[in-house]
């Protein structure tokens, strides 16, 4: 990029810079209209940060004032509004932080004022409901890094939820049906990652595909078999909770990340294992070089199909993991459709997180306290109809595909079949 | 002196073409043999055949007089081939160390990417041969003629000693050129051997010590530089006496049709690629726009034509301003637009050819009538064209796309050309076509011109540019360096404005 | 041009028709050995399962032959009607099918990939049902149309908002669908529990007042009723919009080649909110039949699985309206069948499902098609259907 292109700001980039700067107007007046007219002068928000039943070194609860709150984040954010549009911040990431922050602090302020809230359990449960979109979206990364598009993740988590609980149950043992799970999901990939390679099937299309096939097999089998079955196909238990010696004491971070099954653990450690592989190993090299330039590749050599096929099944065995979170690692039971759209939502965190694993991890935390927070929300008795609370994630998901809040830039081959 | 390199009796059979047909070369130890054909001679089929990207039908491979299998490029690698693509084979958004390490990545401790190493290699490669490459830049930031000094280096890298080059001349400026020769007799003088594949007669008679010729797929034969005339090698390329000059009488201009006014357009990556340009076009004259690709040609065409949005300036077409109009508003206009891209632009691929031939003009009468499209004036539209412009086709039911480009790019003519229009934009109209095209569109363009449209020529092709304007401009850098009388005008005075320089400037130093 | 080569073109379009066809064929019939795959794993004898289907989905044809018969010596039509309800059942299943594919065909068309039919045919369905059943004293000829509308400018709405978040924002139209399914399915357990709530317990909407229902063509229990004639007429009329006006022509234009389509000045934005409202119409109007025309009232799980087989069917029928038609009667009788199935063989009507998910990856891999039945390649130009993620 030239000099030039610095002095002279297109139109674009100024529109972009006030309609920010607006947006965090609008969203500190909106704080004072919503939050702050509503709140008694001498109310106090309670916010807990012991959680019951966890190892942690206990601390006292924050009890803050509420409207002197309400309005500091409403000049907060006003505030930052007022220079975005005079100064204009490069980084959208801090703008957004700042939006989301100040009003959903503000909304649990008023929410919860004269009662108390638990800020660590809803952060624990925002890992946790985390877990499994994370690896849906781990999934996505690592198979479109070599520009297979998978979107049917969310048919495989299915099928895999219930190959871990029914294996899980008749084993009597966890760890085969986790194990099932991953061969399953591993398996169900294999198959996609072979017609779209070898029989040059539309990627979107066979996703849909093996959603649809997910969906039917899995309640097939469910009311053909399991129910009948009952107890016997359809009740493994889950995986326990360890707690970390040590780590696990340190108040509100210790129950957070240190007591947590073995599942979340996994979780957290692919996402280290796989940032290390993709940018520090050759596997990973290839990998991106496949995803980005596939003939380039294979002009150096790179077996370009290998890298997809070995890649795509990858992830169909995190995305068994994922599908494994749903039965034996939370409730130790499949239900029909159990996935409730998380496979989508975890393509959505993928994008957001720009195709890289801490991005999408990341993401995924946002989902997963979007989660929780509708949850904790329904028990406040906050006034809003539960059933527009559960909306909130799809909505998200929506509003970080329009890319306003920052576009992210897929593989440059991706979803492309390689052809010599 | 002995055979490096030689190949016997290579077919290659493509569904309905015959891309190879017992195809003989050999390549001397330290010599450069220049590999001479037209766009779909059959020149890149044999090549990638050398490098193991297709398998040959037929045929035997030697390197150094050792009959070898080569069924991929690793094959090829290891007997010391390598190949420098026509199109870059380079990742954009990685560094140069990391393009040149992949395939053959050093690791350390065992499992991690070795990249000091590796960029040390470059560094050394780099000084030995005088290419100056930064190993920790990034491809995309790079120059063309760096990004190609980068993919010399990948090859030097694997300890290649029979290279290929691709066309690599086509896109570089004339003084990038003169780099190119210098870095490819140095590669000689270290004991390399060089297949220089081009389409470009002088380049051939400047570097080559042997010359082959292919004409569909076939050997037409060899030749020795100093044996040989451009008009001798030209016959030899087509298989005919060829017209290597576009007849024209001197332009008659008239009012202006087109004018452009201190225009600065972003590209779809928000990249200020032009930036400040200004000229105008008059009626029955042509103005080249030459320039090496990249320069901003392309997005002073899409703002031209409503494609892109421009972010100052002013554009004014017949003294209107066309700020912020759409395509269509302008097509409106009498504006004609040949593409860059015929197939990504120019044509629906997948959609016959009487429906491409009413593309722009679909809604109107004769071919609809309110929303109801009328088959029978769309059929004669398409008879009547596919017969005036001599578009080889078995009907004009059948798909776009199972036309050879040539045909392609006649139906886009044709169908620009059916309509009433002020201005033509032609943008490279005859990249990647056989002679007996370009010299039929080149006559088309000449055609309207003297029928007293605008036309407003872009081309990288300096020859073209030569042939067919009347006044050039020259791009650089999202810049007009000058506009000049072509009459008045040397090859060389426009490859220095190519490169950025002044030519009075030049002379100064 | 010759006649002769007219001739030619002739005989290769019937050539080319007919593997059109033969493909599709086959991979029905191969989703079907799966699926008696499936049920023989499962313990059940095939033959008899599909036995069953057929009986469901057809009916018995001694029972027709029966009924004929007395329909003829005494005049009465009871033992008739009984033994054409299967058949008629059929249809009555694949009329929301028939404008839920149209809405996934008329997609792919453009280039779009509509996985949000499913919500689409909810709101729709409630739209109708709310018009249906809260205006009174409306007389048919005006509160029936009305009340269509409703479903279509429903279903119209939760199309166009995808369908404008991808044209001015590129944003992914298949998640941005499916997210739209999952806040209609919130959206009207909200409506179905509280604003939209009957008196009773369920959580089900008032019965729509005789006035908005489509009129039925045979007496009770026949449930055959003018929404499949409405079907009927709307494929053709997607086929004339299509292939036969200007309309079309850029819609299709849009969908083969986006750029050069903004090259010849059309405008893909406008195309792409117009083609996710249509679409969305359509598939409003799936709900739409189905609550005026079947049911009269709509409850939770009131869509279940049309959104999915929608897209099988679009991708059957080759996304041309009239192969839409083909598909979605074959799946009406599967599905009306699988019912029969499911309480005389014990198969759940998931197999359905099943068979579709198989027949999906057959249609969009003719390749395996032609591979399993070692058939010749036919060369030509592959439809696109998606393009990754637009950005």
């Amino acid at each position: 990029m030239t000099n030039s292109t610095l002095e002279i700001g297109s139109t674009a980039e100024k529109r972009r810079r006030i309609s920010f700067g607006v947006a965090l107007v609008v969203t500190g007046l909106a704080i004072y209209l919503l939050f702050a007219v509503n709140t008694q002068p001498g109310a106090l928000t309670t916010f807990g940060l012991n959680l019951l039943g966890s190892r942690a070194v206990e601390v006292s609860d924050l009890v803050v004032p509420a409207l002197p709150a309400i309005y500091l984040l409403a000049a907060v954010a006003v505030f930052s509004g007022a220079y975005q549009m005079a100064r204009g911040v490069r980084s959208t990431g801090w703008l957004v932080g700042i939006l989301a922050f100040t009003f959903v602090t503000a909304f649990l302020l008023w929410g919860a004022r004269d009662k108390s809230f638990n800020l660590t359990g809803m952060l624990s449960s925002s890992l946790v409901r985390a877990t499994p979109i994370a690896l849906a979206a781990l999934c996505g990364v690592i198979s479109e890094r070599a520009a297979v598009i998978n979107i049917g993740v969310e048919g495989i988590m299915l099928i895999a939820a219930q190959v871990a609980v029914v294996t899980a149950t008749v084993s009597g043992s966890l760890y085969v049906g986790l194990l099932c799970a991953i061969l399953i999901g591993g398996l169900i990939a294999a198959f996609h990652a072979f017609i779209v390679i070898r029989f040059r099937v539309d990627q979107v299309v066979s996703g849909v595909a093996i959603n649809i096939f997910g969906t039917g097999v899995t309640s097939y089998i469910s009311s053909r078999f399991m129910q009948a079955a009952g107890d016997k196909l359809n009740n493994s238990g889950t995986f326990p909770i360890i707690a970390i010696p040590g780590l696990s004491k340190i108040p509100v971070l210790g129950p957070v990340l240190f007591e947590n099954n073995l599942i979340v653990y996994l979780t957290i450690l692919l996402v280290i294992v796989m940032h290390i592989l993709l940018y520090y190993t050759p596997w990973g090299l290839r990998t991106r070089a496949v995803g980005e330039h596939p003939k380039a590749a294979d002009t150096l050599g790179v077996n370009v199909y290998l890298m997809r096929y070995v890649n795509v099944i990858i992830g169909g065995m995190i995305a068994g993991i994922g599908g494994a979170y749903f039965t034996i690692g939370s409730v130790g039971r499949f239900d029909e459709i159990m996935t409730a759209g998380k496979g989508f939502i975890g393509l959505a965190a993928m994008i957001f997180g720009n195709w890289n694993p801490i991005g999408a991890y990341t993401s995924s935390l946002i989902f997963g306290f979007a989660d929780s927070l509708q949850v904790k929300l329904q028990i406040l008795r906050v006034p809003i109809p539960s059933e527009f609370l559960l909306m909130a994630p799809y909505i998200v998901t929506m509003i970080i595909l329009t890319g306003v809040v920052g576009r992210a830039v897929p593989p440059a081959a991706d979803g492309q079949h390689y052809e010599k | 002196m002995t055979n490096v390199l030689e190949l016997r009796g290579i077919t290659k059979r493509f569904p309905g073409v015959l891309a190879n047909d017992k195809v003989d070369i050999s390549l001397r130890e330290g010599k450069i043999l220049a590999l001479l054909g037209e766009n779909g001679a059959g020149k890149s089929t044999l090549m990638n055949i050398l490098y193991g990207l297709y398998k040959p039908d037929e045929g035997q491979i030697f390197v150094r007089e050792k009959e070898v299998n080569i069924e991929g490029p690793n094959d090829a690698i290891a007997q010391g081939i390598g190949m420098v693509h026509q199109h870059f084979m380079l990742v954009p958004v990685m560094t140069v160390t990391e393009n040149v390490m992949l395939g053959i990545e050093p690791v350390k401790n065992g499992f991690f990417l070795d990249r000091e190493t590796v960029s040390k290699r470059i560094k050394e490669i780099s000084d030995q041969y005088g290419l100056e490459v930064d190993p920790h830049a990034y491809i995309k930031d790079l120059p063309v003629g760096i990004q190609q000094r980068v993919e010399i280096i990948k090859v030097l890298y694997r300890a290649a000693d029979i290279l290929i080059l691709d066309e690599p001349t086509a896109v570089l400026t004339p003084q990038e050129v003169e780099g190119l020769f210098k870095i490819i007799k140095t590669l000689i003088a270290a004991g390399k051997s060089i297949i220089f594949i081009t389409h470009k007669l002088k380049e051939v008679l400047a570097i080559a010590d042997d010359i082959t010729v292919l004409r569909l797929g076939t050997v037409v034969g060899s030749i020795k530089p100093e044996d040989a005339t451009s008009e001798a090698l030209a016959s030899m390329m087509v298989g005919r006496d060829v017209n290597l000059t576009v007849e024209k009488t001197p332009a008659k201009p008239a009012e202006t049709v087109l004018e452009v006014e201190d225009l600065y357009v972003r590209n779809e990556r928000q990249h200020l690629t032009v930036q400040g340009v200004s000229f105008n076009v008059r009626k029955g004259e042509v103005l080249g726009v030459a320039g090496v690709q990249g320069n901003g040609q392309t997005e002073l065409v899409y703002a031209l034509t409503g494609l892109l949005p421009f972010e100052s300036g002013a554009i004014r077409l017949l003294d209107e301003s066309i700020h912020r109009a759409a395509p269509r508003d302008i097509l409106e206009r009498g504006v004609a637009h040949i593409p860059e891209d015929r197939q990504r632009h120019g044509l629906i691929l997948s959609f016959p050819i009487h429906d491409n031939l009413m593309l722009c003009t679909y809604y109107k009468r004769p071919f609809a009538k309110g929303i109801s499209l009328q088959p029978q004036p769309i059929f004669n539209n398409a008879e009547e064209l596919v017969k005036e412009f001599d578009v080889r086709t078995p009907s004009v039911y059948v798909n776009a796309g199972t036309l050879s480009g040539g045909n392609q790019q006649k139906v886009i003519v044709a169908r620009e050309f059916s309509r009433p229009i002020e201005l033509l934009i032609a943008s490279q109209p005859t990249r990647g076509l056989d002679v007996g095209s370009i010299e039929y569109i080149h006559q088309q363009i000449v055609k309207k011109r003297d029928a007293g449209t605008g036309v407003l020529l872009v081309s990288s092709e300096l020859d073209e540019i030569l042939a067919l304007s009347d006044r050039i401009a020259v791009m650089y850098k999202g810049k007009i360096m000058d506009i000049l009388d072509a009459d008045k005008t040397s090859k060389e005075q426009l490859g220095l404005l190519m490169a950025g320089v002044h030519p009075a400037e030049a002379s100064k130093n | 041009m010759s006649n002769t080569t007219a001739l030619e073109t002739k005989e290769k379009k019937r050539s080319a028709l007919r593997s059109e066809l033969l493909v599709p064929a086959l991979a029905v019939l191969s989703g079907l050995i799966l699926g008696a795959i499936v049920i023989l794993v499962s313990g059940e004898n095939p033959l008899l399962a599909y036995g069953a289907l057929f009986k469901g989905s057809f009916g018995n044809p001694l029972d027709l032959i029966g009924g004929l018969q007395t329909y003829f010596s005494t005049g009465e039509t009871r033992a008739l009607l009984r033994a054409i309800y299967p058949f008629t059942e059929s249809l009555v299943t694949a009329t929301p099918y028939i404008f839920a594919g149209l809405s996934v065909a008329l997609g792919f068309r453009c280039g779009l990939f509509n996985i949000g039919a499913e919500g689409q045919f909810f709101i729709g369905a409630l739209c109708s049902a709310f018009v249906g059943y809260s205006i009174q004293g409306l007389p048919m000829i005006v509160h029936l149309p009305l009340a269509i509308l409703a479903g279509a400018l429903g279903g119209a709405l939760w199309g166009m908002v995808p369908g404008y978040l991808k044209a001015r924002f590129g944003a992914h139209e298949v998640v941005n669908t499916i997210m739209m399914n999952w806040i209609a399915f919130r959206l009207s357990d909200w409506l179905l529990n509280g604003p939209m709530k009957s008196s009773g317990f369920r959580p089900v909407t008032p019965n729509v007042l005789a006035t908005a229902e489509l009129p039925r063509i045979f007496p009770d229990p026949l449930r055959f009723n003018l929404g499949f004639f409405i079907a009927l007429l709307a494929a053709y009329a997607v086929y004339w919009f299509l292939f036969k006006t200007t309309l079309g022509f850029e819609i299709r234009s849009v969908g083969a080649n986006p750029d050069a389509a903004r090259y010849a000045g059309m405008s893909v934005i406008r195309n792409f909110v117009l083609v996710m409202a249509l679409a969305g119409g359509l598939a409003g109007m799936a709900g739409t039949a189905q609550v005026l025309g079947v049911d009269h009232w709509v409850g939770q799980g009131f869509s279940a699985g049309y959104g999915f087989d929608a897209i099988a069917l679009a991708l059957l029928g080759k996304s041309h309206p009239f192969g839409v038609v083909l598909s979605a009667l074959l799946f009406g009788f599967l599905r009306s069948g699988a019912t029969n199935m499911q309480s005389m063989a014990r198969i759940p009507i998931d197999i359905i499902s099943i068979i579709q998910g198989m027949v999906i990856i057959f249609i969009a891999a003719p390749d395996i098609i032609r591979w399993l039945y070692r058939m010749r390649e036919v060369k030509k130009e592959e439809t696109v259907l998606t393009r990754g993620w637009g950005s």
